[in-house]
């Protein structure tokens, strides 16, 4: 579930309000967006994949992080931030990731188990 | 309270790939078009999130013919041959599009030839969202539509929802309606599927339209016990433990799922994805690189590390149940309203098996495209005669109860979710189980229709409710109708396959469910 909004690297560009397919955060007062529904988050990753500072940081857990886990300090998750934009390829000077893509190989695996 | 009223030739509903090829589809046929979704175009739905297989298949005769040969018996042979054929000319010329006109960064093979078999789900619906736009579609985002519209001839009209991020309702008066609100997954977190509550099926059954193989409705996804990202794929590539370390005999990603469901109604199933070679291993984080962020944020290599699995419910997400189709512009037997994508049955294609991906992705774009060109047709011909018709709205359970209204959605979700999560209920299936499983569905649904109502962002909690509860009705009463084994559909108490049920199963009906056979016996093939 999504976990961490590093104010230091946010822009309050909104995105991430407005991709969210389950509507999970709200703009703050400040500016700066509010995990308002953390248990409607279904850890899809779309708002790492879209934010363009890399501000966000969805932990591995289907529920919420315990108190005191790591994946909530953003000090401590400082080479995570931005990981799954990188590898989508998304954000300038990058190749998108679907050039890459090799699912046909395993859609042939299907059809054929060996 | 002021409602935002909006008019156009064809509304869609949903922002998956169905939706997306629907609307733009409709508006290149010279229709006025909106499109309203959940979500949000571009991140909504089983798809966007996830990498998929495409069923692309080079139109060469003995390709297409060993392409629809290929899964006819996983299938039951319930699939139909004319449509598998026109799904497969449609995806080539749709995927040749996404190459053309959207520019889709496919791979290349060695001779710099394209490889068009399969899309990223975050690439793919984010160039959809743009060609959507570009053709001069209306997107509404964070937009449930709650409620279909009809004229006083019982054709559909319109459709309202709630703008979820302004918090006030809308309406839009159409000519036609696309439903292409995805499948129901019960929200089971299985990647992406959240806002696939089964909404559009509870709509077309309200307008009076029937659903086709509810049965096949027992789909589960493979994925770590601790997180939501299913990719069962590859786990062809895996061996499963118990928790003392020896090998689960028989359980496998395809044809022993069932031996992971028995084995977790008692104890933890672990895994290890330990027969993929370097290269294969390679090539899955560039298949689907979300599949490896939970592992590799918790300091698990599932190459050689051990780790629990579970199985996530994906019902008619990855089943083939949904609204039947009468036509071939997807039309449904209401006038004004069509289906596409996985709201719509995938028996026409799959018969009563499918893996998701593939076949799925491929009918997503296919009948996206036809049911937005029949919609946009439909708007032409009823032309003026529509403009000013009086409407009503055909919302009941959840939005217009029977009786004194009260809240408490989020109780009938549990409900629900006792009934059709667990697998001794659903993937498992024996009559002992379903016959209690369908009173207490049935109970469930008398209460809600009798009671329940949200207001704002609660009505389309409200309506998500109703329509899982009535999705979970019409499962299991097709598939104590369907008594045989067949498809994905597993009767434990009859696990032979009858010949004499080899037709298809039209369910409908909310306050009483009804279930009847689509034809007599197909012919056997030959």
């Amino acid at each position: 579930m999504i976990e961490v909004v590093s104010a230091e690297r946010c822009v309050k560009c909104d995105v991430c309000v407005k991709v969210c397919p389950t509507d999970v955060f709200d703009r703050g007062a400040d500016g700066l967006p509010v995990i308002a529904r953390q248990s409607d988050c279904q850890s899809c990753f779309m708002c790492e994949a879209h934010c363009p500072t890399d501000a966000l940081y969805v932990a591995p857990f289907s529920g919420p992080a315990p108190d005191g886990s790591p994946h909530t300090d953003e000090a401590a998750l400082a080479d995570a931030f931005g990981e799954y934009r990188r590898i989508v390829g998304w954000g300038r000077g990058r190749t998108p990731g679907s050039r890459a893509d090799s699912n046909h190989i395993f859609t042939e695996r299907i059809r054929s188990p060996r | 309270m002021t409602i935002n009223e909006i008019d156009a030739d064809v509304l869609v509903a949903g922002g998956g790939p169905a939706g997306a090829w629907a609307a733009v589809k409709a508006a290149e046929a010279g229709a006025s078009v909106v499109l309203a979704d959940k979500g949000y175009l571009g991140t909504s739905g089983a798809t966007a999130s996830a990498g998929t297989g495409v069923w692309y298949v080079e139109p060469r005769p003995e390709a297409r013919e060993a392409a629809m040969a290929s899964r006819e018996g996983l299938g039951g042979y319930l699939a139909d041959r004319e449509w598998m054929a026109r799904v497969l000319d449609q995806t080539y010329a749709n995927m040749n599009e996404l190459a053309e006109v959207s520019r889709y960064p496919f791979p290349v093979d060695d001779d710099g030839r394209q490889i068009r078999r399969g899309l990223q789900g975050p690439e793919y619906m984010r160039r959809m969202r743009v060609r959507v736009r570009r053709a001069g579609v209306r997107v509404l985002d964070h937009s449930p539509v709650t409620e279909l519209l009809a004229d006083g001839s019982g054709a559909v009209a319109g459709a309202a929802g709630y703008r979820l991020r302004d918090e006030h309702p809308f309406r839009v008066t159409a000519r036609a309606v696309v439903l292409a609100t995805g499948g129901c997954a019960f929200l089971s977190k299985a990647l992406g599927c959240d806002v696939n509550t089964g909404d559009g099926a509870l709509f077309a059954a309200e307008a009076g339209a029937e659903l086709s193989g509810m049965e096949f409705s027992n789909a589960y996804a493979i994925a770590p016990a601790f997180t939501s990202v299913t990719k069962t794929a590859f786990y062809s590539f895996a061996t499963f433990y118990h928790a003392d370390g020896s090998v689960l005999e028989g359980a496998g990603s395809q044809r022993g799922r069932s031996v992971i469901a028995r084995t977790l109604l008692t104890e933890p199933v672990l895994c290890r994805i330990d027969k993929a070679t370097p290269e294969e291993q390679r090539a899955m984080r560039l298949a689907q690189p979300n599949f490896f962020l939970p592992f590799d944020r918790q300091g698990i290599d599932p190459f050689t590390d051990l780790f629990p699995v579970t199985l996530l419910a994906e019902g008619t997400v990855r089943g083939t149940g949904g609204i039947r189709i009468t036509g071939p512009d997807c039309a449904t037997t209401v006038p004004g309203l069509y289906a596409a994508g996985d709201a719509a049955t995938r028996e026409l294609i799959c018969g009563g098996f499918t893996g998701g991906g593939s076949h799925n992705s491929a009918w997503a774009m296919s009948s996206g495209t036809w049911a937005g060109r029949g919609a946009a047709r439909h708007a032409a011909e009823l032309g003026g005669r529509a403009t000013g018709r009086p409407v009503r709205a055909l919302g009941e359970a959840g939005v217009r109860p029977a009786g004194p209204a009260t809240g408490g959605h989020a109780e009938y979700v549990r409900a629900v979710q006792a009934e059709v999560l667990p697998y001794d209920k659903n993937l498992l299936r024996h009559a002992d189980r379903l016959v209690p499983a369908l009173d207490a569905l049935d109970r469930t649904w008398r209460e809600l229709a009798g009671t329940l109502r949200g207001e704002g962002a609660g009505l389309v909690r409200a309506r998500s409710a109703a329509a899982m509860t009535a999705h979970a009705r019409w499962m299991y009463s097709a598939a104590l109708a369907r008594t045989e084994t067949r498809g994905m559909h597993k009767r434990q108490d009859l696990p032979e396959q009858d010949p004499s049920q080899r037709r298809r199963l039209v369910t409908g009906g909310l306050h009483e469910v009804w279930t009847r056979p689509e034809t007599a016996a197909l012919a056997v093939a030959s």
